[in-house]
């Protein structure tokens, strides 16, 4: 019995969703980061999910790129962080006002 | 029984993703993050995928949840997080985007129809046996330029993350744009 395509598809929606809410909703500027990590995941299920449904392999090298670029996205986002928390002591978004109109 | 299994992830998955958002502790969060990221591979095994199971561990579990808790552990965040003022902005965007969502897949012409009509009719062929194996070989012939536009990406990364990260040139001797301000005011 294996499970429809339809699934995987509302669970990455699900999770994909709860990532948008995340980055828009936190101050944290980790917490946001993390959000994007959680919207990683969720185009990840839908790629191996889809790799499984054709019997092709494209999708499961797609998803080793996403994490090439998760992980190039996490070393940059954190520095800037650590630039940042450097010159204004503080990580919390509402702070950084500075190119604000 | 597979059913079983995949409620279990799914549900898992989604209950912590939740947590990830709704957490104050960014280090609550960062944990959370790990327990989902540990049953994604599980889901990936459950779709065949085992290579790609134990590259999730690896590099999501074992380098980037490290970085993330070593810079929560770092900067020593005081807990004053509360959610960003715009949230009425965001619930603006979120619930059209909630509404098209259950719209989309109450209506049957969402993912319903791609199983009803059967739009791509999946080829038979059984997958590969040797899972890393055959990820190697598409890996190194049909996407062997991406793979070297992923190492040029990450060598760029680490440069970048290097010259963010580090002090500015002559900052032990005069005192950082935070001590100026401050003896200004």
């Amino acid at each position: 019995m294996t499970i429809p395509i339809s699934y995987y598809l509302i669970l990455s929606g699900i999770v994909f969703l709860t990532g948008i809410a995340g980055v828009l909703i936190r101050r944290n500027i980790i917490a946001i980061l993390l959000s994007v990590e959680l919207m990683l995941n969720a185009t990840n299920i839908n790629f191996v999910a889809f790799s499984d449904y054709f019997r092709d392999l494209g999708g499961q090298v797609f998803v080793f790129f996403a994490l090439t670029v998760a992980a190039a996205e996490v070393a940059v986002g954190l520095a800037i962080i650590i630039a940042l928390h450097r010159s204004r002591s503080t990580i919390n978004i509402e702070e950084f006002n500075l190119l604000k109109w | 029984m597979s059913q079983l299994i995949f409620v279990y992830f799914a549900g898992m998955i989604v209950a912590t993703s939740i947590l990830v958002v709704a957490l104050k502790n960014p280090v609550y969060s960062a944990l959370s993050l790990l327990v989902m990221f540990f049953h994604v591979a599980g889901l990936f095994v459950t779709l065949h995928a085992e290579f790609l199971a134990a590259v999730q561990i690896i590099v999501y579990a074992g380098a980037i949840l490290v970085l993330y808790l070593f810079v929560v552990m770092i900067l020593n965040v005081k807990q004053d997080d509360r959610y960003h003022s715009q949230w009425r902005i965001a619930g603006f965007v979120c619930v059209p985007l909630l509404i098209e969502a259950i719209v989309l897949l109450s209506s049957g012409r969402g993912a319903r129809a791609i199983d009803t009509q059967a739009m791509f009719v999946p080829s038979q062929e059984a997958i590969a046996s040797d899972n890393t194996l055959a990820i190697g070989q598409t890996l190194f012939s049909t996407y062997l330029f991406p793979f070297e536009v992923a190492s040029l990406v990450l060598l760029v990364a680490m440069i970048g993350a290097i010259v963010l990260a580090k002090p500015e040139i002559g900052e032990q001797d005069n005192p950082g744009p935070l001590v100026q301000t401050k003896a200004a005011e």
